[in-house]
């Protein structure tokens, strides 16, 4: 088994008043991809959001407990988000490129860390950002064309290309094929076998199979609580708990 | 069932509805149309006449006052205006009737020039100092009777007492007809000339120069201060009870009746800071107030209708927030609220209630050169000549609010074309 990358421990989410996470604790391993399954509503995103402290942009949104990655609390006063989440990346559910080039795009990350020192280093981060994002053969004669102008499993790809381009450790990614057809979907999911090699990823879908496919870890959350987390294939073949197995089975969800 | 049933009662109803509907839509709509035609008309059938003068040109010999007539040429501007050409410009121009010997009758030749001939032959003598020969051809403005006479503003048939033109004048403007002395031109000097008393002679240029220096300093103030505000409240400002209290504050401020700005301007700027009074500096300072809400409140509007997918984006790569909101959400908001800043400005540009309060109707004939200089605005302008009885300035009026609304749509152009080009395409 891999290093252990990050550590929760006793995770509880507020809303305002509203607890939306109750004692999460989940440890995930480095190079490994961890799927994050459950029902809607039941704080997958709220949970995969504190490991790069997007709540923080909530106002209402409250983190108790602690979460560390590689044994350091992110959650410290010391800590600075921007380092934060520099080394930790994300895709979204909806692809969100800039309305700017599909250069810009991925270019934006190394030009605000300053991790180019000219033009041409920033050229080759971009290429190869878009190379490992396996999207590179197909934009490579428009990189100076609008980002928003790619088709939506193309946009997603620019996404993650945008999301590697600062040479992250981990990859939060939440929900990234909802919007795409399978073709597109198949793609992506070539490509997080393909970056597991360098990056710890954490993914939540709403797809059994798609977490029975890609991941070697599988946490099932149900109502703010995480119910229960193991290997991908005990989850799937032999889970401990009734809810699950209910879930897995596609008797509620 | 069947697609093709005419006889369905309630489908028949629905579409009949539909089609009331719509011609209530163009009913309104036509209505609407008319409106703004017929004000333009009406603006425009009165007002077009006011861009060209009536000039009656005259024969000047000046060797009553300089031996050589080359001599202009050593002469300097100073010089010139302090020779004394007063009675040898009368006896020129009394020439053009040779035979009128009354002194009386002398008087009425005069008044078809305006009152300032002798500055006007000074001028052409200044322009002109290389080539003066010993006789001169110059063109002097015709006295505003003359010149709406010859518009064709003045009946003719109605008896001599109700006339603002005597019989004898209307003799002589005939015989000028006759021998093809009475010329119109492009009435430049209308662009360039501050208010006068005489309609012939009042020109836009001051007030023009007034509504330019004042729109300069509403924009020096309310852009820079609405786009700030605008963004910290939207991205930055915590949601609480105080940034609420002021967000309603604001709306408040846009709904104030702007010679309420007027009152403001006048006690606080003029009595207690002790302003220059009548100033354009002063008139932006108080438009701008209520500029600045107009801006704040369009700004947010185009801020709060980034998706916040992208604030999320830049975030998550590491960006900081005011990174994320400079980099990413501002350029995507600027057309918008660049718009809004331009509705802003085109009303401050039409607004007068404020600037009667503090001072900005006065009669002021030099054409302000800095923003502090006495000056008026086009709306008072307006407003001013508005109340004059003289032909002349009914139509300098209409030419005036022709000028604004050219330039308010010109804003309003630039408004669409900057949304159109600048907007983010997603
Ligand atoms: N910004 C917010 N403010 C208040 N409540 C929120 C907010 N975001 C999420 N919640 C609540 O927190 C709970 C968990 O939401 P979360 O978005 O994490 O669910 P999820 O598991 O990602 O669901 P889905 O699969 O539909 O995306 C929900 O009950 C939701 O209503
Ligand atoms: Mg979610």
């Amino acid at each position: 088994m891999n290093e252990t990358k990050i550590i929760t421990n006793n995770v509880n989410v507020y809303y305002g008043e509203k607890q939306a996470l109750h004692n999460v604790s989940m440890n995930m391993q480095a190079n490994e991809v961890t799927a994050l399954i459950g029902p809607s509503g039941c704080g997958k995103s709220t949970f995969i959001r504190c490991l790069n402290r997007m709540n923080d942009v909530i106002d209402t949104c409250k983190v108790e407990g602690t979460i560390t990655i590689d044994g350091y609390d992110i959650y410290s006063k010391e800590t600075s988000v921007e380092k934060l989440r520099e080394r930790v990346g994300m895709v979204f559910q909806k692809p969100n490129p800039f309305p700017k080039s599909i250069y810009e795009n991925v270019a934006y990350g190394p030009k605000i860390h300053g991790i180019a020192n000219n033009k041409n280093e920033l050229d080759e981060i971009v290429e190869n950002s878009l190379k490992q994002a396996a999207i590179f053969d197909e934009v490579k004669d428009r990189l100076h064309e609008p980002g928003t102008a790619l088709s939506g499993g193309q946009q997603q790809r620019l996404c993650i290309a945008r999301a590697i381009s600062v040479n992250p450790d981990i990859i939060l990614m939440d929900e990234p094929c909802s919007a795409l057809d399978p073709i597109a979907t198949a793609r992506i999911e070539e490509l997080m076998e393909e970056l597991k090699k360098d990056y710890t990823i954490v993914i939540v879908t709403h797809s059994m199979q798609q977490a029975a496919r890609v991941s070697t870890k599988t946490g099932f959350f149900h109502m703010g609580n995480l119910v229960e987390v193991d290997k991908t294939e005990v989850i799937f073949s032999n889970p401990s708990n009734k809810k699950t197995q209910d879930y897995i089975t596609g008797r509620f969800g | 069932m069947s697609f093709v049933n005419l006889n369905d009662n309630n489908l028949q109803k629905r579409l009949s509805r539909e089609f009331r509907f719509k011609v209530y839509c163009i009913m309104a709509m036509t209505f609407a149309l008319g409106f703004v035609l017929f004000l333009f008309t009406s603006i425009f059938s009165t007002g077009y006449s006011a861009f060209y003068k009536t000039m009656i040109p005259i024969e000047i010999s000046l060797s009553s006052v300089v031996s050589d007539s080359n001599s202009f040429a050593l002469m300097t501007n100073e010089e010139i205006n302090d020779l004394s050409i007063y009675s040898l410009s009368k006896k020129n121009i009394y020439n053009l009737f040779p035979n009128i010997t009354d002194r009386k009758e002398k008087k009425e030749i005069l008044k078809i020039f305006s009152y300032e001939f002798e500055d006007e032959i000074k001028n052409f003598l200044k322009d002109n100092k290389e080539n003066i020969n010993d006789i001169n051809i110059i063109y002097l403005t015709a006295s505003d009777d003359i010149d709406q006479l010859h518009k064709g503003n003045f009946p003719r048939d109605i008896p001599e007492k109700r006339r603002r033109l005597s019989d004898l004048q209307l003799s002589f403007y005939d015989e000028l007809i006759l021998e093809n002395k009475i010329e119109t031109e492009f009435n430049f000097p209308f662009f360039t000339r501050g208010d006068s008393r005489e309609p012939e002679l009042a020109g836009i240029g001051g007030a023009l120069a007034g509504s330019f220096f004042t729109i300069i300093v509403v924009l020096i103030l309310s852009l820079p201060f609405g786009l700030l505000a605008a963004i910290y409240l939207q991205e930055f400002a915590p949601q609480n009870k105080f940034t609420d209290f002021i967000e309603i504050n604001i709306n408040n401020l846009a709904a104030v009746p702007s010679i309420v700005f007027g009152l403001l301007g006048l006690g606080i700027l003029l009595n207690t800071f002790g302003m220059p009074r009548s100033t354009a500096l002063v008139g932006g300072v108080t438009l701008s107030l209520m500029t600045l809400p107009t801006i704040i409140i369009a700004t947010r509007a185009a801020l709060r209708a980034v998706p916040p997918s992208i604030r999320e984006a830049a975030l998550a790569v590491g960006a900081t927030r005011m990174q994320a909101v400079m980099h990413h959400v501002v350029p995507v908001a600027m057309p918008g609220s660049l718009t809004g800043a331009i509705i802003g400005i085109a009303q401050a540009l039409g607004e007068t209630a404020p600037l009667l309060l503090i001072g900005m109707v006065a009669f002021v004939v030099d054409v302000p050169s800095t923003p502090v200089d006495p000056s008026a605005s086009l709306p008072v302008q307006i407003y001013l000549w508005a109340e004059s009885a003289e032909r002349g300035f009914v139509e300098k009026t209409s030419a005036t609010i022709m000028m604004l609304l050219g330039l308010l749509i010109i804003l309003n152009l630039t408004a669409v074309i900057i949304r159109r080009k600048f907007e983010t395409k997603w």
